[in-house]
């Protein structure tokens, strides 16, 4: 079947900012989706509003639309575009939600627009609880005992019936929000009531509980011929029970005898087919692990995050196909565009194993519930290639970035036995490492196995690596090169082994090289070598034979971001691929190293070779030396690749761009104070402290309030803003322990305004794109503050000081690419806050509104091409007459017992971009596509600390002006009565049954505006409360800027009110 | 215990043996791979593998042990067993043993640690070729000594039941000839309530129509097709008379039969992946397969046969059907196991063809 020829124009759907459960993997299947469509000739129109997004690079789209994702949006878009067909199963469940309202609405009738990929009634099929069922039950597929329910005590009737342990999956939410298991009326009643608030149709499935099964998904397509293939099947290390998105994963299933296998393979293909997808699905199975029983869990109708973990375990790239199969062409009729031999209408086989590992944020929220269930908890991933399962293991856990190196953590050390088995049984993030801890103690694995229910083949893989360590620790200095080989090829780091055996690292490292023991490069083709193929995509493995073919080109090898984390998103992995880009179109092969399979860097159509490998100094100091590139760029890849410069560079290795000096000049603290100090620079006072009395010395002198974080970070201890002596005290006796081998470091908080600068230098010229403001003052993280492109509150004078101020920071620590400075105007005076001599966060935001690709000017500055023989500029570029404003994005529902008020430590997951030519409407769309509920009228609940109760009150009269009510506590309320405004007084917490808890929780108001106040009672009060406005999906700001700007857009766009 | 395998080229590999010792040098067979990631239990049972030593291109083999359930045969009748890593603990609700003990009882010769990627490399650009296991300290003079022997060309007679067998059922009657059966085709055949007869592969025509059959099913089987060209009578003439479903070795034996050709290939399709499309209904199916030798397309022409499927990536012959007789058969695995069950409605179609 040709293609449909009537398709000339597709309208594609993003899938908005990075949140939980929704991360970087769909700008990796709709930016290949987009490039897919174009291939055949479509114009394609995308519509996203994060910014941080290869999709939405200009080149990758005929149009792109940078709009928030809702309905007006949309329907203005598709007025304006009218296109013939709209594509929404590549921008994850965003993008499905919306395009179920469009067609409901009638809208894509209406305009003649056909819906790809798959059917309403197909999307509402799958994702309806009881729709799903009954189609199950009437294809003859099992699905647990269940029962839909819009009420708790529909859930308590259900639970009467069958029992407990039940689990409740809210309809229609990302990564099973407000969902979990209870074990008892309690648990039920609870996890019931967030589960029917968290579903927008305020509908629960809740079913008999099959925790302990075995966990497996089946990745399928179908084209239009009804022909159906299995892309991949994997197999979760964790039993059913946790959320995929949080469990352990292994590519192929391990445990499965082919008559299992192909039992669920059926079962898979019979309920695509039913469902009438036409592109990729997920379907997620239950396995008894004591007979053939199995049970249907869930199916995701469109591509997923474990259909970017298939395309990158197995190297079929499942969006692509699935973009060209919603053109109509059938599985048999496009080719394979791995081997570019055979069809795409084959399933994958696969002659290694992979491993995925979840990077969860608890280093960051360190009092966030770490239990893993049914609600994903995780921002990110990693995945390991390897020939056996422990190599496939190890190279997942260096990769995760958690300051390990191997499958054990040493704050687990000798814990007591009973301890670790306890711990086990609750499924947490650290659950893999109290495994291993447990068999590392010689807990049986049978014990093991009957707490986790993890299948014992896994329990074994561990043991394995155990065995090997005791072996190292018996060798010791007499280490063997034969036993040196046997831990290398299980998978073993270096440092592993040096761990272990009590040599140094170096002297493993002569080991190897004295014997010649070096990994060699092996191919994903799809195939498993039958076919001839070219993939540019490797792994490295202790084996006979190495595969990269040879290359005479000069190469350039850059270091990827690795996980998705906060504080270190996909705007890093946005920079990378711009970074190769650049590094090609110069003529040079660009080689990428990277391990997260959610991203654009890690697909092998964008570099010229791929190394899928952690980031480690070991790991990538080996496939240098099977590359060797004229250099390495560590500047795009965040802190990961940063922290890489130094080894390489004792290495040998040539780090490209700024130097490592200019790199530790900028980091390292003493140095920064030195360089600021010779060019005459400002930052805030600061000092070191050792002990508590010298800090409350010290800050004396300084005056409060300041800023405190420990200078050495263990655990991602907090950093925090105090304002007086006794908040001094309790930081010091609550948060750090702080010893002279552990300082803290003190700097004076100053109150301003907030600038950020990124700017390119080649050493001689420094080109400034653009200058952005915050609307938070100093003291909210810059990764959680809206920002505004072009300063809308600074004047020329200042403007000027900061270019100036850029320019010779950069040209004094010789930068050649970019680099990152955040400013504070603190009385008119500019202070320095921090310098990161790397791209930055904001650097795809920038490149977006300035529309001067910045990493890609950088790059082409490191490998030699001047900023002005690029027809750029020395000093900053005019500024553009759009204006456009970044907000952040926070995944606050899915972490429970996260604090969600703003402060100096990161806390959000992704941002979007709002743009007009009128600052208010900027400001609108950020907040809009950010997913803040902007009340046009109605109640605003405010409680502020005793120093914001002057600007607060400035925002009441406002609010007041634009008609809105009020609810207090008595306080606030008798400043605001005072103001001759009526309010309403509530009771503090637990002070009356009908609190301001209740309020919130009852819905009774539409904003909540709190600021934080210190103290310990109040502090809690306040958790309670803003915890409550997010899981009643109530907008909760904890910054007056950010009230203030909320504010400008309502009154922008707000009629005149006055009675006659 | 170390083993090395040597190629006819001369080249050998050194490993871990497992499985069965090899005291000095094992038998001769020829080395092909199979790219499924399951159904090694299934492969190591199946006849068609006999006098081949069979590589695993998935690296970890043995994961879930070996059950009593999953044999496609009783005998083994490969010759020897390559893989990366032969799993020693296994893991599945059905497992009784390993598969090291499982080898180890079959007489079954097994090598690990080996780049198998780069063998299956070798295999692909080189095509199929002996090979051996022997005992390092066998002089490679002795070893190539035994590489310049010809494989045994009775492979069938080998692995054919020697006498009639009876499987009851309601259904319709279906003479199983037993080239080297999979239990599977018989299994699905009788899943479908048949009455199955398996006959030796040589039996008469005559003998095959005193059982009063309604239909012929011809089995897979190990070996060059054109080392059985004395049962081609035997299938004309059963074809003149009864449905015929053919598979495998018996669906290259059908094409003899009928005039057309068969060559042996490079190094052949074995795995659970490959696509077939039908040229009838348009669709492909996922197959398994595991064969040397196909019909030359160019053969199919000048004979009674018609070209109903073909493998989606090669173009090769993967299904025949006889233009005037209620007679058809395919290259691959429609009773699956190893791998997918998407052909299964060829059984159907061949009960429907008896009626």
């Amino acid at each position: 079947m040709p293609r449909l020829s009537h398709l000339k124009k597709v309208l594609v759907i993003g899938s908005g900012p990075i949140v939980i459960g929704q991360a970087a993997e769909f700008d990796y299947s709709g930016t290949q989706a987009v490039h897919s469509l174009r291939e055949e000739g479509v114009e394609v129109i995308l519509v996203n509003s994060n910014p941080a997004t290869i999709m939405t690079d200009k080149e990758t789209a005929d149009k792109v639309y940078i709009e928030p994702l809702n309905e007006d949006f949309l329907t203005r878009i598709l007025y304006k575009e009218r296109p013939d067909g709209l594509l929404p199963t590549l921008g994850g469940q965003t993008a499905l939600n919306l395009a179920v309202k469009l067609k409901e609405s009638g809208l894509l009738d209406k305009l003649g627009v056909e819906l790809l990929g798959c059917k309403v009634d197909t999307i509402n099929q799958a994702e309806d609880r009881k729709l799903f069922k009954e189609l199950m039950i009437k294809i003859g597929e099992p699905v647990p005992d269940s029962a839909i329910v819009h009420t708790v005590e529909e859930a308590q009737a259900f639970a009467r019936k069958i029992g407990f342990p039940l689990i409740v999956r809210p309809a229609f939410t990302l990564g099973g929000t407000g969902g979990g298991i209870a074990k008892n009326i309690d648990e039920l009643n609870a996890v019931a009531t967030s589960g029917i608030n968290a579903s927008p149709i305020n509908q629960c499935l809740i079913e008999r509980s099959i925790a302990g099964f075995k966990e497996l998904e089946y990745e399928v397509i179908r084209d239009g011929k009804d022909n159906c293939i299995i892309v991949c099947n994997m197999e979760n290390f964790d039993p059913v029970g946790v959320h995929t998105g949080d469990s352990i994963v292994f590519a192929p299933s391990q445990t499965l005898s082919d008559k299992e296998y192909q039992l669920l393979r059926t079962s898979a293909l019979k309920i695509i087919r039913a469902l009438d997808i036409r592109g990729g699905c997920n379907v997620q199975y239950a396995l008894d692990p004591e007979s053939f029983q199995y049970y249907v869990i869930e199916v995701n109708p469109r591509v997923s995050r474990s259909s970017a973990l298939a395309s990158k375990a197995t190297g079929y790239p499942i969006a692509k196909i699935a973009a060209k199969i919603a053109l109509g062409l059938g599985l048999d009729e496009i080719i394979n565009p791995v081997t570019k031999k055979t069809y795409a209408c084959f399933e994958p086989a696969l002659d290694y194993v992979i491993c995925k590992i979840p990077r969860w944020p608890f280093d960051k929220f360190i009092k966030a519930d770490r239990r893993l269930g049914t609600q994903m908890k995780a921002t990110g991933e990693v995945m390991g290639i390897g020939r056996t399962l422990e190599e496939a293991l190890l190279k997942s856990v260096r990769s995760l970035e958690i300051g390990v190196h191997h499958v054990m953590l040493p704050s687990l050390k000798d814990r007591p036995r009973e301890e670790l088995l306890n711990r086990m049984e609750r499924p947490d993030d650290e659950r893999l490492f109290i495994v291993a801890e447990a068999i590392r103690q010689g807990i049986p694995l049978e014990l093991i196995h009957a707490r986790t229910k993890i299948d014992h083949l896994f329990l074994s893989c561990i043991r394995r690596i155990v065995l090997i360590e005791s072996e190292l620790r018996d060798a010791g200095a007499k280490l063997s090169p034969e036993l040196l080989l046997r831990a290398k090829k299980t998978g073993f780091a270096d440092s592993a082994i040096a761990l272990f055996s009590g040599l140094t690292e170096m002297t493993i490292h002569d080991m190897r090289a004295k014997n010649g023991f070096y990994p060699v490069y092996k191919m994903v083709d799809t195939c498993a070598a039958e076919f001839e193929s070219s993939t540019p995509y490797y792994y490295s493995t202790w084996e006979t034979e190495d595969e990269v073919l040879p290359s005479d080109k000069k190469k350039v090898v850059v270091l990827g971001s690795g996980p998705i984390r906060i504080g270190q998103g996909i705007e890093f992995d946005y920079a990378t691929v711009h970074a190769i880009q650049a590094i090609r179109e110069m003529g040079y092969e660009a080689v990428v190293i990277n391990n997260n399979p959610e991203t654009v860097s890690t697909d092998f159509n964008i570099s010229d070779r791929l190394y899928f490998e952690p980031l480690t100094p070991e790991d990538v100091l080996h496939v240098i030396r099977r590359e060797n590139p004229i250099g390495v760029i560590v500047q795009f890849g965040g802190q990961t690749a940063i922290n890489l410069a130094e080894p390489l560079h004792n290495a040998g290795i040539k780090i490209l761009g700024t130097s490592l000096d200019g790199i530790d000049r900028a980091e390292d603290r003493r140095r920064f104070e030195a360089l600021l100090k010779e060019l005459n620079i400002a930052q805030p006072l600061g000092h070191t402290v050792t002990s508590m009395e010298e800090a409350l010395e010290k800050t004396n002198v300084l005056g409060y309030p300041v800023v405190v974080r420990p200078s050495y970070v263990i655990g991602g201890r907090a950093m925090e803003i105090v304002y007086d002596a006794d908040e001094l005290t309790d930081y010091f006796t609550r948060a750090v322990k702080v010893t002279p081998q552990h300082p803290v470091l003190i700097d004076r908080y100053m109150i301003g305004r907030e600038m950020e600068v990124d700017a390119i230098c080649d050493g001689k010229t420094v080109f400034i794109p653009g200058i952005m403001e915050h609307i938070e003052k100093a003291g909210v993280h810059s990764g959680d503050s809206f920002a505004v492109y072009p300063p809308q509150n600074v004047d020329v004078t200042t403007q000027n000081k900061l270019i100036q101020l850029t320019t010779s920071i950069a040209l004094a620590l010789q930068i050649k690419g970019l680099i990152n400075i955040q400013f504070v105007i603190h009385k008119g005076e500019v202070f320095v806050l921090e310098v990161n001599p790397r791209s930055s966060r904001t650097v795809p935001f920038l490149s977006k509104v300035t529309d001067v690709a910045m990493a890609k000017v950088a790059t082409r500055a490191i490998l030699g091409k001047t900023i002005l023989e690029q027809g750029y500029v020395h000093g900053q570029l005019a500024e553009t007459d759009e204006i456009a404003v970044k907000g952040p994005v926070f995944s606050f529902a899915k972490l429970v017992d996260v604090e969600t008020a703003l402060g100096p430590e990161m806390k959000s997951t992704g941002e979007v971009m709002g743009r007009d030519t009128i600052y208010e409407r900027a400001l609108h769309k950020a907040f809009l596509a950010s997913g803040i509920n902007i009340p046009q009228s109605g109640t605003v609940l405010v409680t502020v600390a005793d120093k914001d109760k002057e600007e607060g009150m400035a925002l009441v009269r406002r609010f007041h002006v634009l008609g809105f009510n009020f609810v207090a506590t008595e306080g606030t309320a008798k400043l605001i009565a005072a103001e001759k405004i009526p309010v309403k007084v509530v009771a503090r917490i637990g002070e009356a049954a009908n609190d301001i808890l209740a309020i919130i929780k009852a819905g009774q108001c539409d904003l909540v505006i709190n600021t934080i106040s210190r103290g310990r009672n109040v502090e809690s009060d306040g958790f309670k409360m803003r915890r409550a406005a997010v899981e009643r999906g109530i907008c909760c700001l904890t910054s007056l800027d950010t009230v203030d700007a909320l504010i400008r857009t309502l009154e922008r766009q707000s009629f005149d009110l006055s009675p006659m | 215990m170390n083993l090395k395998l040597w190629l006819e080229t001369g080249e050998s590999f050194e490993g871990a043996s497992f499985g069965a010792e090899v005291k000095t040098t094992s038998m001769l067979g020829e080395l092909v791979f199979n790219t499924g990631m399951t159904g090694y239990q299934e492969i190591l049972s199946d006849p068609s593998y006999c006098d081949q030593i069979v590589m695993m291109t998935f690296p970890l083999i043995g994961q879930y042990g070996v059950n009593k359930d999953d044999f496609e045969s009783m005998v083994p009748a490969l010759k020897g067993f390559v893989v990366r890593e032969a799993c020693e603990t296994p893991s599945n609700w059905r497992s009784e043993y390993t598969l090291p003990q499982l080898l180890k009882e079959f007489g079954v010769p097994g090598i690990q640690g080996l780049d198998t990627r780069l063998l299956t490399k070798k295999i692909r650009s080189s095509g199929s070729m002996r090979a051996l296991f022997a005992n390092p300290a066998v002089s490679k003079e002795e070893v190539m000594e035994q590489l310049k022997q010809p494989l045994p060309k009775d492979q069938i007679s080998r692995v054919s039941t020697r006498h009639s067998i009876h499987f009851p059922g309601e259904g319709k009657r279906v003479v199983l000839m037993d080239f080297g059966y999979k239990k599977n085709i018989l299994r699905s055949l009788l899943r479908r309530g048949c009455d199955v007869v398996v006959v030796p592969w040589d039996s008469s025509a005559a003998s095959i129509m005193k059982f009063k059959p309604d239909g012929v099913m011809l089995s897979n089987g190990p070996g060059d097709p054109k080392d059985a060209l004395h049962t081609l009578p035997v299938i004309r003439a059963l074809q003149e008379a009864l449905p015929v479903m053919a598979i495998c070795m018996g669906h290259q034996l059908f094409a003899l039969a009928n005039g057309a050709d068969t060559a042996k290939m490079k190094f052949g399709h074995r795995g659970s992946n490959p696509p077939v499309k039908d040229l009838k209904n348009g669709r492909t199916y996922m197959t398994s397969q595991n064969h040397g030798y196909a019909v030359t397309l160019e053969s199919i022409g000048a004979s009674p046969l018609e070209l109903t499927q073909v493998n989606l990536n090669d173009g090769t012959c993967e299904g025949l059907a006889h233009k005037s007789l209620p007679a058809f058969s395919v290259q691959y695995h429609p009773e699956a196991y190893p791998g997918p069950e998407d052909t299964q409605w060829l059984f159907d179609a061949f009960i429907q063809s008896m009626k």
